[in-house]
């Protein structure tokens, strides 16, 4: 069953669609020959020529550059092994000029370089059950998050994979998404069939693990719309705020490309929640 | 009257009689009697002591008084008294001169014969020395002559005895000259009897002699041999004493001898000492050689045995010959014992360590208790003897580690033996599987788990204890009366093995084996139960226990019962919420790869509830019997009888027509959403992974609530055809038929799996559903 795809990004914009103009088909992926696609990612840096796209159990990367109405399959590679292999997701790394990919098939991560399609890194058994969701850290390399239906999110080293920098445990089911912040990567975001959305700071692990050491206690200012919010001291890990507005689970969440405080959580009752860092903790950030 | 009363009596002897009281009772007028008498006889204590006091004694007016002047008397009483009381005085005076008259007659009569017999007697003892005069004359006479005679005999006398003396001393000189002559040859033959002692003798006594007179030639002779055999004699012990052969006190004889032949004390103690080391060393060695590289030791019992007999006794012997010969060397010659004993005490203990190190690993405590206490026994001798080396100290630090590392090792041995009851059950698990029984002895399983780690703590306790016995030396140390009670049993015994049971155990939910499995769910639920049945009765029966056997008079402070009983209560929570986990998992597994695996759009219109349900009431009954076998039942929420057709017509026909209906209308979503969110407003969110209760109920609500939930999450990644939701539908139906009984709450169980046929419904492009009453149908026919 071959996917129609949109320019744009996975995410489909649906709204964009239905305001501005209708959606015009720039290029197909014909995936028929390697089964489902369950990821399609775009190369972070460069001129976005390349797309990484994970069906069953192939690994596919495109190039868009040869003709504008068709991707020409570049090279692949395929998972091995007994039983059923498929990826359930992928990231693009942004760090070594691009060349890497982190998928996630079952309970395992592995790490792949694009220029000869082979496999870098595996992190067997990276969680007890299947994992959901990676995302690397945007400012420091080798960091990547993983989350899974074991409820925890673990940070990775993928420099040691044997045992995992972090982990977190604060969901109460499967953790769907994990999101770094795009310039302050200590800000972690996490969604979860639980119906709650956490966003934790991890400064510990964090490019700027030691803040700003300016006090702000004239800055604590009071914040309106969040239901629990915990102020910090600076290079301690801790949750920041658990947002429960959501009534059902929780399987999207991401940072606004714009805004680096602004993020948005969507959950299976078609309820789209943006929320705001608190601002104490953004001062406390910023200053 | 008055007069002649005064005229009878006389001055100076007053009447005894007062002016005021004809009061005359016997011993009153006795005394006044005697008191009268000592007066004329001029005894001064009479004239104070019959007085009234107060009264002057040259008082005229007294009656009684010495200066009794009648005139003045008669005066005074005719000028104050009435007629009356003249009268009266009058008639009294009468009275008691008539009485004082006769008293004076029975007294005169009375005495008369005494006076009599008493000038009888003194005139006889007259004559008597009369005649006892003349007898000493003449024995005066007599001894003068005596005196006389012994004089002349004397002088005769006096010349031979003088002569007698200077003979008896020329005699004595001469054996004493006759000694000395025969001095060398004496020597001589006692050296070659070997009667050194008797040779050292003699010597002593010529030495100052020959000394004296060494100017003299012919002494000088003498002395010369003398000192020539004394110098063999010398050698000779020395010889013997090198030889060595002979025992501690044969050697502490030559060194006493040679010490008297005046031999240098520094160079003989050295000497002595180093003897004794070698004798000494030859025992260490042998002790060695017993716990040489070849296996058959003697046991340790006898080990100390001949360690104390043979060693310690030496060291005692050469220890008190030692001190008893060079007492004069002062605190020099202490110091250098001391040392002695220290580096060959030291030497001894190490050899012993080794070989209570090989004994670590033996079980008998006992005989290692009873061969300490024989050590540390035989130590006290040495260690009375010499202080200054510090071996009782030592021996005391010995067991005091032999005892610490006991503990440690039965601590290993508590340890052990719960893993060994904890691979027994695994294989207890492991094998009624294999027959197909259904874990029926997870109640025998848990009681005999706890039965003999009990046990064994027990059995560790009762040895342990062996070294607090009364009869055991050392028992008394401080460190055995305290620390050993307090630090070493109760803390590192007894809460060190709780402490690390609760880890062990909790080992068992941090292992990454969640998906390998590797802890079998019934041994989770088992040490739970254990765990918690230690926070309710075990631990403070066991720390009762102790304290009990251990009267702790040590007042550091020891972990309270409280803190072992939550971290026992937090370890069983952990693993029985793992338990959950696990249980949760297989289930939901087993629903997820039901649900993923099949083709929801071309599925057959169901005919029978799907055989993976079945499977899941199935594992989940069987999950509730061995639950059931450990855990109390628990509490549900009160329900009305017929639950399960009650909930059944809510959720298919609201369901129905709320929420699958409008879908094909164009508003359908917005209102299926209304729909939903109102409805999830009045339901509680549902904590999928939450704490779990120690009951049955909860245990289950918890497993359920997990394999539902990835049922839901597991529906809403598919597509379904008609059939397909149907299918959902019947699945649902019989789920909810079987699961209700389980929880705590059948609400739970509705909404859940009303989410599920809703999640369903809503990925489904043709939602139809089928008509309940044959959901119903195939749900009971199934």
């Amino acid at each position: 069953m071959p996917k129609e795809l949109e320019s744009g990004s996975p995410e489909s914009p649906d709204d964009s669609s239905s305001t501005t103009q209708t959606l015009e088909l720039l290029c197909h992926l014909d995936n028929t020959a390697h089964g489902n696609m369950a990821c399609v990612v775009w190369e972070p840096m460069g001129d976005g020529k390349k797309i990484i796209s994970l069906a069953d159990n192939h690994i596919l990367l495109w190039d868009l550059q040869e003709s504008s109405s068709k991707a020409v399959l570049a090279s692949s590679a395929s998972l091995e092994g007994k039983g059923q292999l498929k990826f359930t997701s992928g990231r693009w790394s942004p760090h070594h000029n691009c060349t890497q990919v982190a998928t996630a098939n079952d309970t395992t991560l592995r790490g792949w370089d694009t220029r000869t399609m082979s496999q870098i890194y595996c992190i067997e058994n990276a969680h007890g059950q299947l994992v959901r969701d990676l995302d690397f850290n945007p400012n420091k390399q080798y960091y990547l998050a993983s989350c899974g239906d074991d409820c925890r999110v673990k940070f990775w080293d993928t420099r040691n994979v044997t045992e995992p920098v972090k982990t977190l445990e604060e969901h109460s089911h499967w953790v769907w998404n994990v999101r770094y912040n795009h310039s302050h990567d200590q800000l972690i975001l996490t969604g979860s069939s639980d119906s709650r959305v956490i966003l934790s700071n991890m400064v510990s692990i964090s490019s700027e693990p030691f803040g700003h050491l300016v006090d702000d206690d004239d800055l604590s200012d009071q914040e309106e719309h969040h239901q629990e919010e915990k102020n910090k001291e600076p290079l301690q890990d801790s949750v920041i705020a658990t947002y429960e507005e959501h009534e059902d689970s929780v399987y999207a969440v991401d940072w606004s490309s714009a805004d680096p405080w602004l993020f948005a959580s969507l959950s299976y009752d078609g309820r789209l929640v943006v929320n705001r860092v608190p601002r104490a903790l953004k001062y406390h950030i910023l200053l | 009257m008055a007069t002649a009363a005064a005229s009878g009596l006389g001055p100076g002897s007053g009447p005894g009689d007062s002016p005021e009281g004809p009061e005359p009772e016997a011993p009153e007028r006795r005394r006044k009697a005697h008191g009268m008498l000592k007066l004329y006889y001029g005894l001064s204590e009479g004239e104070t002591a019959g007085r009234p006091p107060g009264s002057d004694p040259l008082d005229p007016i007294d009656l009684n008084g010495a200066h009794f002047d009648p005139e003045m008397y008669l005066d005074k009483l005719r000028r104050e008294c009435p007629l009356a009381q003249l009268m009266d005085s009058e008639t009294d005076m009468v009275r008691q001169i008539r009485a004082l008259d006769s008293d004076m007659q029975t007294l005169v009569y009375e005495n008369y014969n005494k006076f009599i017999s008493a000038t009888d007697t003194i005139r006889k003892m007259k004559n008597d020395f009369r005649k006892m005069e003349d007898e000493m004359d003449r024995l005066a006479n007599n001894m003068a002559v005596i005196t006389d005679f012994s004089a002349r005999i004397s002088a005769t006398l006096q010349d031979c005895h003088e002569r007698i003396t200077k003979l008896a001393g020329v005699h004595a000189l001469l054996r004493k000259l006759q000694f000395l002559f025969e001095l060398p040859s004496r020597l001589t033959k006692c050296v070659e009897l070997g009667a050194y002692g008797q040779a050292v003798r003699y010597q002593g006594r010529a030495r100052a002699v020959l000394q004296q007179y060494q100017h003299l030639p012919s002494f000088r002779a003498i002395q010369d041999d003398c000192q020539v055999i004394t110098a063999r004699l010398a050698q000779q012990l020395r010889q013997r004493f090198r030889e060595g052969g002979s025992g501690a006190p044969e050697q502490a004889e030559c060194v006493e001898l040679l010490l008297a032949l005046g031999e240098p004390a520094e160079e003989l103690c050295e000497e002595f000492l180093v003897h004794a080391r070698g004798r000494l060393e030859d025992e260490l060695r042998s002790l060695e050689a017993e716990l040489g590289p070849s296996p058959p030791a003697p046991d340790i019992l006898e080990f100390t045995d001949r360690g104390g007999s043979g060693f310690v006794g030496g060291l005692c012997q050469v220890a008190a010959a030692y001190q008893e010969l060079f007492a004069a060397q002062g605190s020099a010659g202490a110091e250098k014992l001391a040392a002695f004993a220290r580096e060959l005490g030291g030497r001894y203990f190490a050899l012993v360590e080794r070989r209570l190190a090989q004994e670590q690993g033996g079980g008998d405590n006992s005989l290692l208790v009873r061969a300490l206490d024989r050590f540390h026994r035989r130590l006290r001798a040495p260690g009375a003897l010499l202080a200054a080396a510090g071996l009782a100290e030592a021996a005391t630090e010995i067991v005091e580690r032999v005892a610490r590392e006991r503990l440690g090792h039965h601590l290993q041995g508590l340890r052990a033996a719960f893993l060994g009851c904890l691979t027994d059950v695994r294989q207890a698990l492991a094998a009624p599987r294999l027959t197909g029984k259904e874990g029926p002895g997870l109640a025998e399983l848990l009681a005999n788990v706890a039965s003999s780690v009990l046990s064994h703590i027990k059995a560790s306790l009762a040895a342990v204890h062996l070294f607090t016995a009364k009869e055991v030396s050392f028992s008394n140390k401080p460190y055995f009366r305290g620390e050993f009670c307090s630090q070493g049993v109760r803390e590192g015994l007894i809460v060190g093995f709780i402490h690390s049971m609760c880890q062990t155990a909790q080992s068992f939910c941090d292992s990454p084996g969640e998906k390998g499995g590797a802890t079998p769910p019934a041994l989770l639920l088992l040490l739970s139960r254990l765990c918690l049945d230690y926070e309710t009765a075990t631990i403070s029966y066991i720390l009762t226990l102790t304290d009990e056997q251990f009267l702790v008079q040590d007042q550091s402070p020891v972990t309270p019962v409280s803190v072992l009983c939550a971290e026992a209560r937090e370890t069983a929570r952990r693993l029985l919420t793992h338990y959950v986990k696990v249980q949760g998992l297989v289930i939901s597994q087993m629903l997820r790869k039901s649900v993923e695996t099949r083709d929801w759009l071309s599925t057959l219109e169901p005919r029978n509830v799907r055989a993976v349900m079945k499977r899941v009431v199935e594992d989940t009954t069987a999950i509730d019997v061995q639950v059931g076998l450990l855990y109390e039942e628990g509490v549900r929420k009160a329900q009305s009888s017929d639950s399960s057709k009650r909930t059944f017509s809510v959720y298919s026909s609201s369901r129905q027509q709320g929420r699958y209906a409008p879908s094909y209308t164009p508003s359908a979503p917005m209102d299926t959403n209304l729909l939903s969110n109102i409805q999830k407003l009045f339901s509680e969110r549902i904590d999928v992974f939450s704490p779990v209760e120690f009951n049955k109920v909860s245990v289950l609500t918890g497993i359920i609530k997990i394999s539902l939930k990835t049922l839901l999450e597991c529906v809403r990644l598919r597509t379904f055809g008609r059939f397909g939701l149907q299918q959902v539908q019947v699945d649902c139906h019989f789920l909810q038929l079987y699961l209700w009984r389980f929880v705590a709450d059948e609400e739970l169980v509705h909404l859940l799996l009303d989410e599920v046929v809703a999640s369903a419904a809503l990925r489904c492009p043709d939602p139809v559903p089928m008509e309940p009453s044959v959901v119903e149908v195939i749900c009971e026919r199934g």
